[in-house]
């Protein structure tokens, strides 16, 4: 299988769906003639011409708005913000327009789209560049939310979120960018809404997403040689959540850790804590934890930007917490 | 600026002015019928935005358009529902919130659309469809088809980015979108001249972006037809988006709500002298298009056809509860609860 890039396995993913469909297109801020922010749309103009691959001025909720009326009438747009923290200025568009459209039109009209772009902490960018909103548009019925955390992922996902005909918020980090993983060739699909369980344990579920896969997964190694075998689910969608994985784990385990980047209070992991208690209350022997990102905006400074995230120390301490240790 | 100018020859034959004529009569008694329903049914809930007064402006402009453009606008979107020719009980049940009207009782008086008909919405915030508008002639263009999307939007509109932003890239692009402005002089209680540093919305909403502007009595339907046209042609020949300032009046205040205490009654006053559609029951009588018996028959039959809107929509079936989850998502919707 061949070993690529994140942001290749991205690349791969358009450009497969921009073969297929002549209705998929690709808009935002330097994705063509600069050939991508991020170099996620590399070679991309090249390929499909201007008219596919399209520069935009800087003027996100205006171009976030062009995307939403061309899917309304049937095409296939993927919207690049250069990061996610741009969204905010779009946020009109995604939320009132792309997620309410087919409700509030009865049923009549779809906005198959795809925004998506990086996220997160990568630093230095401080607090206006580091934005992670998942948990704000995952809160949106209407919206599909898409994190991935390898590039087999990131291309499985993407090409599924290009397929569907609603409007997803496909959030990749940036610091995931220069991964490498093996990825498979061609049709490769990973469903959305499916949850995958990337290490097997009996003693504690950890639930994770993106960027910090990696952390948790480091965590488990080190309580693996403490005598803890912890199972680690990547959620890979956060809207809707795979919540039958997660609790068939935690019926297993009795006992979770949920590991975010974004923000404690109303944060992301507050809601999967939410529906896993209402579920499967009794089977928890001890309060379920959250390692978030500390309450405070993101510091230019790398110490304490690097002090703000999950770490291999916080969540094998949260686990030696709820297991009592 | 382009100057409209008013043919000696009429934009429409008898046929078509009688049409549009019926067409703003419809309108108009809607509006005055739904809002009494409103008022003293208390039926309808909600904001509720009447467009008595500017019923040229609609059914001019859509009456000069091919059954497969597109049409957009704001809150204010009745008129232009019923122009596009959608059924006033589509309408009527969505005001009453029935599963029958236009939305299925999901969206309301600021969100009715009907996909056959290429009518996109009613949409409530102000601006924020603007841009959709400009990514519909994206898409036509992207396709190398000729159709057209009219989008409309209130002169306050005039300040939010988005309108602007759009306003840029559609220009840019040459998209075949034609944004008409209804200026009826008040974003809601505050004037055009406590809100815009510069009166003439052309100046600001054409002339920077390279925009073709005109600056035309909306109220005068068949110079709004012509204008329409001028600019729908040139839309279609791919030389990109006009701009058209239609000065018109609201009758009513903003919205139900709103008695209107901003204004002196003589300006409305003299709108109502000058009401636009007995103007045009006088124009086609003039022409001996029409005479006062064939109006009188069509009040008529406007209001047998309204009448019959409002008992479709009270008789008809409200949504049921679980109708909440429908229509969420094209994929099977999944509560996250």
């Amino acid at each position: 299988m061949a070993v690529l890039t994140f942001r290749e396995a991205l690349n791969q993913a358009m450009q497969e769906e921009m073969e297929r469909d002549q209705n998929v297109f690709l808009m935002g801020e330097e994705v063509a003639e600069y050939d991508g922010a991020y170099k996620v749309s590399q070679g991309l103009l090249k390929k499909f011409g201007p008219r596919r691959i399209v520069d935009t001025p800087i003027s996100e909720g205006g171009f976030a708005g062009i995307g939403i009326g061309a899917a309304m009438v049937g095409l296939r747009p993927i919207v690049e913000f250069m990061t996610f923290s741009f969204s905010l200025v779009a946020i009109d568009q995604i939320v009132n327009n792309a997620a309410n459209m087919r409700y509030m039109s009865g049923g009549q009209f779809a906005v198959p789209i795809v925004f998506r772009g990086s996220s997160g902490m990568a630093g230095c960018l401080a607090a206006t560049h580091s934005h992670r909103l998942e948990a704000w548009y995952a809160q949106i019925p209407g919206l599909t939310v898409v994190m991935p955390a390898t590039p087999s992922d990131a291309k499985g996902l993407l090409k599924s979120a290009i397929r569907t005909d609603d409007p997803v918020v496909f959030i990749e980090h940036e610091v995931l960018y220069h991964e490498r993983g093996e990825v498979p060739e061609g049709e490769h699909l990973v469903p959305i809404g499916k949850a995958e369980i990337k290490r097997e344990g009996t003693d504690v579920t950890l639930i994770t997403y993106s960027r910090s896969l990696k952390a948790t997964l480091a965590a488990a190694e080190a309580l693996a040689d403490q005598g803890v075998q912890a199972e680690v689910i990547d959620l890979r969608t956060i809207r809707p959540l795979d919540l039958d994985t997660l609790l068939t784990s935690v019926v297993k385990t009795h006992r979770a850790v949920i590991v975010e980047e974004d923000w404690p209070y109303c944060g992301l992991g507050a809601g999967i804590s939410d529906r896993i208690t209402q579920r499967v209350f009794d089977e928890l022997d001890a309060p379920i934890r959250r390692v978030a990102a500390k309450d405070a905006p993101i510091p230019y400074n790398k110490a304490l930007e690097q002090s703000m995230l999950p770490s291999v120390d916080r969540i094998t301490a949260a686990v030696r917490d709820v297991l009592y240790l | 600026m382009v100057q409209a100018r008013t043919e000696a020859k009429p934009i429409v034959n008898r046929t078509q002015a009688q049409v549009w004529l019926r067409q703003m009569m419809l309108i108009r008694r809607f509006e005055e019928r739904a809002e009494m329903m409103y008022q003293k049914g208390n039926k309808i809930g909600g904001f509720f935005h009447q467009y008595s007064g500017q019923e040229p402006v609609a059914v001019g402009s859509i009456g000069v358009l091919r059954e497969n453009d597109y049409i957009i606008t704001a809150y204010r979107d009745h008129g232009h529902a019923l122009a596009r020719g959608m059924s006033a009980k589509a309408g009527m049940a969505e005001l009453l919130g029935k599963s029958t009207g236009c939305s299925k009782g999901k969206g309301g008086s600021m969100h009715f659309f009907d996909v056959e008909k290429g009518f996109l919405g009613g949409h409530a915030i102000v601006g924020s469809h603007i841009p959709l508008a400009a990514g519909v002639a994206f898409a036509s263009k992207y396709r190398g088809e000729d159709r057209v999307c009219v989008c409309y939007f209130g002169d306050g509109a005039i300040n939010q980015g988005s309108v602007h932003e759009a306003l840029n890239m559609a220009a840019m692009w040459k998209l075949p979108v034609v944004y008409i402005v209804e200026n009826n002089l008040y974003a809601m209680g505050t004037s055009l001249a406590r809100s815009s540093a510069v009166e003439d919305l052309t100046v600001r909403g054409a002339v920077p972006y390279g925009i073709p502007a005109y600056s035309i009595n909306g109220n005068d339907i068949e110079l709004m037809a012509q204008t329409t046209r001028d600019a729908v042609n040139r839309a279609r020949a791919g030389e990109g988006p006009s701009f058209i300032d239609a000065k018109t009046y609201r009758y009513k205040g903003h919205s139900i709500s709103d008695p209107g205490k901003y204004r002196h009654k003589e300006e409305l006053d003299d709108a109502l002298r000058n009401d636009p559609i007995l103007k045009y029951q006088e124009l086609l009588r003039e022409r001996g298009w029409i005479d006062q018996e064939a109006i009188d028959r069509m009040a008529e039959g406007v209001k047998q056809e309204i009448e019959e809107s409002i008992e479709f929509a009270e008789s008809s079936e409200p949504p049921p509860l679980d109708a909440l989850y429908e229509d969420i998502t094209t994929a099977p919707f999944i509560p996250q609860e």
